[in-house]
């Protein structure tokens, strides 16, 4: 069974946002992780002080096999990207909804309700394969 | 999941059940992951693995001329096999281009068999077997009533002891030797071959015998590290090892000298062969291309696909392969460039979907057993 935290609303792309501290933590799902297979590389295409627009690319995820992109959940203003996963990439198969978070956004935390809850993202899920 | 125009291997259900992640490839329904990639990986280069390439084609040729009708076929030399012996080789077509890169194993004077790629079967199957049937040797397909079992690794010779004095035998077996035997209790034939730049045999056998193998050296192999191993390690290690794969590194549009398979032509052999001419054309003009060997310097992951470009930006050449190396620890790839920007330490750029990533030509292959 794959981990949906219930603290978090998810994307049909197989990310995760998070309304914490006063920014939203955006993220990729345990589904995604188990997808992919052993990270090796993320690669974060925007800094501190860019603004994304929702559903936009802002980076890529790659494994051994095969890389996914990025898509902002919600649009913004990147308040801190996370350096950590430019040398430790794995920490996203070890940590997927904690350490491994891939950027903070400062927007509009109400856009985040409109977002998948997690019981329809588990329905998602369960419709695909 | 299941889909219906997928073929399945007699090991389909051992798969399923080793929680093997299945994926379609070439027409079979096979598993990709069991454990993950890089775990697997390392299994075999430190250990052993245990590899179900049943999809792989079988072609049985028996008669007087059937090791010539194979000669007149392949690029390498058939007529200096003996028997027990088998060779790596290209399969050209009249342009000199490749159809195929194929085994071919003399199991008798008589009795010969060739084994090609998956995805091109349908293109070998009567390539082969009109070329038989003109010179009166029998063909026959054996492809959907035998599996092909790669074990391989360090240990994997270890392994095939436990099955008691004929495993033990195929240490004696010198690299692209093969044994008709028994392993198991299953009557099978072993070659000492391989695709991931390890040790190892390679073991062909009935269908009906296959899960009772697969268990049997599972089992065996377990006090040796040995884990099944799927396609994703099975390419991660032999591109490391620079084996090509064909549809990603060869194809019809490359020929054998711009490959670096240059070492398979053998265009001085008594038998004439398909694209034997063109070859020699191609060997007398030059190549412009050569597939090369790189290492990303910059942060990024090659991908077949991506253009490589030269110093001032101008796409010049295509990657054909690249991942990570989990045994080398970098990031690597395979890909055609100008001759000129062949040498080793020669600096490219590749472009990973947009993002300009310098690299650097090296020597391969990027892994070599000790």
């Amino acid at each position: 069974m794959t981990d949906i935290k219930d603290d978090r609303r998810y994307t049909k792309d197989h990310e995760w946002a998070q309304a914490k501290d006063g920014e939203i933590l955006i993220g990729i799902t345990a589904y995604a992780v188990e997808q992919l297979g052993d990270i090796t590389l993320v690669n974060i295409d925007v800094s501190a002080g860019d603004t994304v627009e929702a559903g936009k690319g802002f980076g890529t995820v790659e494994s051994v096999k095969t890389l996914a992109d990025l898509f902002a959940p919600i649009g913004g203003k990147i308040t801190r990207i996370n350096d950590k996963l430019e040398d430790e990439p794995e920490l996203v198969n070890d940590d997927c909804y904690g350490d491994a978070w891939m950027v903070a956004i400062e927007g509009d935390e109400a856009a985040i309700a409109d977002l998948l809850d997690p019981s329809d993202y588990e329905k998602f899920l369960s419709e695909q394969d | 999941m299941a889909d219906e125009t997928l073929a399945e291997t007699p090991l389909h259900a051992e798969h399923v059940a080793l929680g093997g992640r299945m994926v379609p490839f070439a027409g079979y329904e096979m598993p990709v992951q069991y454990s993950g990639v890089k775990q697997e990986h390392l299994a075999v280069r430190t250990a052993a693995g245990l590899f179900d390439v049943s999809h792989m084609g079988e072609m049985e040729l028996t008669g007087a001329a059937a090791g010539e009708v194979i000669d007149a076929l392949i690029t390498n030399n058939a007529g200096k096999l003996v028997d027990g012996q088998a060779v790596y080789t290209c399969a050209c077509n009249q342009k000199g281009t490749i159809l195929d890169d194929l085994i071919v194993y003399r199991l008798a004077a008589e009795r010969w068999l060739v084994v090609c790629n998956a995805s091109n079967r349908d293109k070998m199957v009567p390539h082969f077997r009109t070329a038989a049937e003109k010179a009166g040797v029998a063909f026959d397909d054996a492809s959907d009533r035998t599996a092909l079992i790669a074990l391989q690794g360090p240990k994997a010779l270890a392994v095939a002891a436990e099955s008691g004095d004929d495993g033990k035998a195929l240490s004696d077996l010198g690299p692209f030797r093969l044994a008709e035997t028994t392993l198991f209790g299953v009557k099978v034939i072993a070659a000492r071959t391989g695709y991931t730049g390890e040790d190892g045999v390679e073991i062909f056998c009935a269908n009906d015998d296959a899960v009772a193998l697969w268990r049997a050296i599972l089992k065996a192999g377990e006090a040796h590290g040995l884990e099944p191993a799927g396609l994703a390690a099975r390419d991660t290690l032999r591109l490391e090892a620079r084996l090509s794969l064909y549809g990603n590194d060869i194809d019809e549009t490359t020929n054998p000298i711009e490959a670096g398979l240059g070492w398979t032509v053998k265009l001085k052999k008594p038998t004439p062969f398909l694209g034997q001419e063109a070859i020699r054309a191609i060997k007398a003009e030059g190549v412009s291309r050569k597939l090369v060997g790189f290492e990303m310097v910059g942060r990024g992951i090659a991908r077949q696909g991506y253009p490589i470009l030269d110093g001032d930006g101008n796409e010049v050449g295509v990657c054909t392969s690249g991942s990570p190396g989990p045994t080398v620890g970098k990031n690597i790839g395979l890909g055609y460039v100008p001759v000129a920007m062949a040498e080793v330490g020669t600096r490219i750029t590749v472009d990973c979907r947009g993002r300009k990533v310098d690299a650097e030509v090296v020597k391969t292959p990027f892994y070599k057993r000790a």
